[in-house]
């Protein structure tokens, strides 16, 4: 019965390698096409990101966010969920961060007004979430439909509301006052003694987020809840059959995907720009639905694969101002190659894989 | 004797990975002969057929049709060969006329209305060859599925097969269908077809075939002439030891009711009335039985008493507790907390969740239990300990709690679901086919836990499509047509009187 099996660190661990290679060897080709060395293209793009401090930084910042979002789409995966409204969540989510901010930063330090801008951020995020999941939970309306609308609502509410009410008086900036040192979260390189990561604006968040990994991981395979969310998930009529509520899981998970995802407004507004502004999310709500399937749903695959892709977005701008010829949207090209290989056709070398290990493990079975 | 043979297999053999699904097959099949292949669930025999029928290619081997070296390299392959195939699921579009299913395929050019008019006329020549009688007009989901069968079969012999391959095809059939069904493949083997004939179920074997062959294991470890063995000497060979093929049992001493069920009535998804007005007791120490074919209402019923399926009226009462069916919310999780628990019908689809470990599914329904954790937190030394002590009572195989259920076989899956329900020492059990798919060994098994929980005075409900089942467990026998109980039996009743009653040929109010 162990047919079309595969061990599971080759599932983990050996399945995204490959892909992600498959994704490096196809830009390689887009690099040689256009005439400049593929070889020199990865090792600039690896140093950029990781060859020195201030490059590590960047990364580290930008992993911070996949991380949130691709925990947010993890979440809702293991409820058999698609939450692609992550970059909408995480927009309404900086205006919880904002607000408390602005509240607090002028009377109380940062550690004070910190539980509160999480606490926000995920309260908002999660608020955003909240109707996709009642219009799915009790009407069936697909939640891939409702998030991604939900993601054009939250962008126009936001340009409302930065242009019309939050914005500083007298300036034409659709963006709010920048916080004083109570809305600042310290820098990853102030708490870490030795460290250095020059101006880049690695904070705080970063271990924030990896809280947030170990609570995914205890929600989801120590809890009660966890077990109903993966019922359900698995198999929704045995999940009724159990006495989980499709109504309760579907709006229960939603929310705790919207909250993670607004969350990732913490690392962007009171850790690096200290200000709201509009479109600050930037697509990290999307890449987290690539990072979410390229860690597996598990938090410490979405660990690695923010990192990966922190590093394409940190070596890949240094790649972009070292080698002229690729422009930005060369960049772009490869990150989306990568999304491609580890997303869209994450399955594409398995069979192969599979027979491969069939291969190997026959000799084995047979001498048993 | 120098007859002729349709088929032979000489040395198939067939891996999927690590498990060898045929072993070194030698098989003859004689012109003009029903062939039977009996043997447990996962014994090769459907791996075999397919092979022949060229959904699988052998890893060794050779096949002759007629005596000749061939290769079947697809199911059009074979078709062209002469060989034909009746699927255990009924590969039919059921708002197609029985003409146009049959054409299906087979149109014979891109001009429909000539093909049409060829086959109309082929269709009542086989009709009257072989007493197959449909009417060529009819909608075909509109039939009974005795009648859809016939429209598979005469898909087949359009198609101009010479050797036909029945895979299970009583399972959905009722005891005069199935007979029914038999007289069609003896007229087809008198008029010189070849009938292959796939079945778990010995009484058919018995009652059809000229010659058997027994798989165990992926090999054939016996071909014998019907004629010369029997029921018994079969069900050893399948199986490789003695079977007790009856329950051992003494008579039911019922207590008090434990099971009530008043006035239930249940609509399914499209507003059709699917359970009308029913209404039983089962007693503590008892098993009833529900008898039926398939599609009257028993999956119905039993999903509402266990509150899955909302019921739009109807009251149950389980060990004294009264609970309104119709009122608005049922949850199971209630039901099931008064002491009601419940084996599904279909393990894979609601009794398990198959990508979980085995351990997950030890728990399944019982999760909010403060016996597996405390607080929010699940306690998985506790889950784990539990269903190691599952495994060992239930002899479940492989031994392994973290083995991933899917890789389990049917019966060791039936006996995870089994273990879960009955341990939690409920007054009541509800049991939906509790064999379905379950090999004779693990059967014996099943039906002794049944009879043992019976024994300890609890109270058990059992639907099951298979009619032996239900006699021989069952202290009382309920049989259901159409939504409705019409009768009550005792369980020594004659097969042909509850096949009858099945069939909805007699109506009468219970009780």
């Amino acid at each position: 019965m162990m047919a079309g099996q595969m061990p599971r660190w080759a599932d983990y661990i050996l399945m995204p390698a490959i892909n992600v290679a498959a994704a490096f060897f196809v830009s390689g080709l887009v690099v040689l096409a256009i005439g400049e060395n593929p070889f020199d293209a990865v090792r600039i793009l690896v140093w950029g990101a990781f060859g020195w401090n201030e490059g590590i930084g960047f990364t580290l910042f930008y992993a911070t966010n996949f991380i949130f979002t691709g925990l947010a789409v993890a979440v809702a995966f293991h409820a058999s969920l698609f939450n692609i409204g992550g970059e909408g969540q995480a927009y309404v989510g900086g205006l919880g961060v904002a607000l408390a901010c602005l509240a607090l930063d002028r009377f109380v330090p940062w550690w004070v007004t910190m539980p509160l801008a999480v606490a926000g951020a995920a309260a908002f995020g999660a608020a955003w979430a909240y109707i996709p999941a009642v219009l799915q939970a009790k009407r069936g309306s697909h939640v891939v439909i409702t998030t991604i609308m939900f993601n054009f609502i939250a962008a126009s509410l936001m340009v409302y509301l930065l242009v019309n009410v939050m914005a500083k008086e007298g300036s034409m900036q659709p963006e709010t006052r920048t916080f004083e040192d109570g809305g600042r979260l310290p820098l990853l390189d102030t708490i870490l003694p030795g460290v250095d990561f020059g101006s880049a604006p690695a904070n705080l968040s970063f271990v924030i987020a990896l809280l947030a990994c170990l609570f995914t991981w205890v929600l989801i395979w120590r809890t009660r809840l966890g077990y109903e969310i993966r019922t359900f998930g698995a198999n929704q009529t045995a999940a009724v059959y159990a006495g989980i509520s499709p109504v309760r899981i579907t709006i229960v998970t939603m929310l705790i995907s919207g909250g993670l995802a607004g969350m990732m407004a913490v690392n962007e507004i009171m850790g690096s720009q200290h200000r709201l502004l509009i479109e600050f999310v930037s697509g990290y709500g999307f890449v987290g639905i690539a990072v979410a399937l390229m860690g597996r749903s598990h938090p410490l695959g979405i660990v690695f694969a923010a990192i990966l892709f922190g590093m394409l977005y940190q070596g890949g701008a240094e790649l972009a101002f070292e080698m002229p010829a690729i422009t930005r949207d060369m960049i772009v090209v490869i990150q989306a190659l990568v999304i491609l290989f580890a997303g869209a056709l994450e399955h594409m070398f398995r069979p192969t894989l599979i027979k491969l290990f069939g291969i190997l493990s026959a000799p084995a079975s047979r001498a048993a | 004797m120098s007859e002729r043979l349709a088929i032979e297999l000489e040395g198939i053999d067939k891996r999927f990975g690590a498990v060898h699904a045929n072993k070194d097959i030698h098989l003859k099949v004689a012109k003009g002969s029903i062939h039977g292949i009996v043997g447990e669930n996962g014994a090769g025999k459907s791996t075999l057929m397919s092979i022949l029928y060229g959904f699988y290619h052998a890893d060794g081997g050779e096949i002759r049709v007629d005596g000749k070296t061939v290769t079947i390299a697809s199911s059009q392959a074979a078709i062209a060969l002469g060989i034909g195939m009746v699927h255990q699921h009924f590969m039919l579009v059921e708002n197609f006329t029985v003409l146009e299913n049959v054409i299906l395929g087979a149109e014979g050019g891109a001009r429909l209305g000539a093909g049409i008019g060829r086959a109309r006329a082929e269709l009542k020549r086989l009709a009257a060859d072989y007493d197959l009688k449909v009417d060529p007009d009819a909608v075909t989901g509109d039939l009974p599925v005795g009648l859809q069968q016939r429209v598979e079969i005469l898909k087949a012999l359009f198609r101009g097969a010479d050797v036909l391959i029945l895979d299970e095809p009583t399972g959905v059939l009722t005891p005069p269908e199935a007979d029914h069904l038999f007289r069609i493949l003896r007229v087809l083997r008198d008029e010189g077809k070849t009938v292959l004939l796939i079945t778990h179920k010995l009484r058919e074997i018995m009652a059809v075939t000229d010659e058997v062959s027994v798989m165990r294991r992926g090999e054939i470890v016996a071909t014998r002439e019907t004629s010369k063995t029997s029921m018994g000497e079969l069900a050893e060979l399948m199986v490789g030891r003695r079977v007790l093929l009856e329950v051992e049992k003494t008579p039911a001493q019922p207590g008090a009711p434990l099971l009530t069920v008043e006035g239930l009535n249940v609509r399914d998804g499209r507003g059709v009335e699917v359970v009308k007005d029913v209404s039983f007791q089962v007693r503590a120490g008892e098993i009833v039985g529900i008898a039926g074919v398939s599609g009257n209402g028993q999956s119905e019923l039993l999903e509402a008493i266990a509150g899955i399926r909302p019921a739009r009226s109807g009251i149950v009462t389980i060990d004294g507790t009264r609970v309104d069916l119709a009122a608005a919310r049922r949850d199971p999780a209630e039901i099931r907390s008064y002491g009601l628990a419940h084996v599904p019908e279909d393990r894979h689809r609601m009794g398990l969740v198959t990508r979980f470990h085995e351990y997950e599914n030890a728990i399944l329904g019982y999760h909010r239990d403060p016996a597996y954790g405390r607080g929010a937190f699940l306690d998985l030394d506790a889950i784990r300990d539990t269903a190691r002590a599952e495994i060992e009572k239930y002899d479940i195989r492989p031994p392994d709690c973290f083995l991933k259920t899917a890789n389990f076989s049917g019966g060791n899956q039936q006996k995870i679901v089994l273990a879960r329900e009955i341990e939690r020492d409920p007054a009541v059990l509800l049991v939906g086919q509790p064999t379905r798919g379950v090999d004779i060994g693990a059967i014996e098994f099943i039906h002794k836990r049944l009879v043992a929980l019976r024994d300890a005075g609890k109270a058990v409900l059992l639907v099951s499509v298979e009619l032996d089942e239900v006699r021989a467990l069952a202290d009382r026998v309920l049989v259901m047509f159409d939504g409705r109980v019409v009768g009550e039996r005792a369980p020594e009743t004659a097969e042909s009187e509850l096949g009858l009653l099945m069939a909805g040929a007699v109506q009468e109010a219970a009780e």
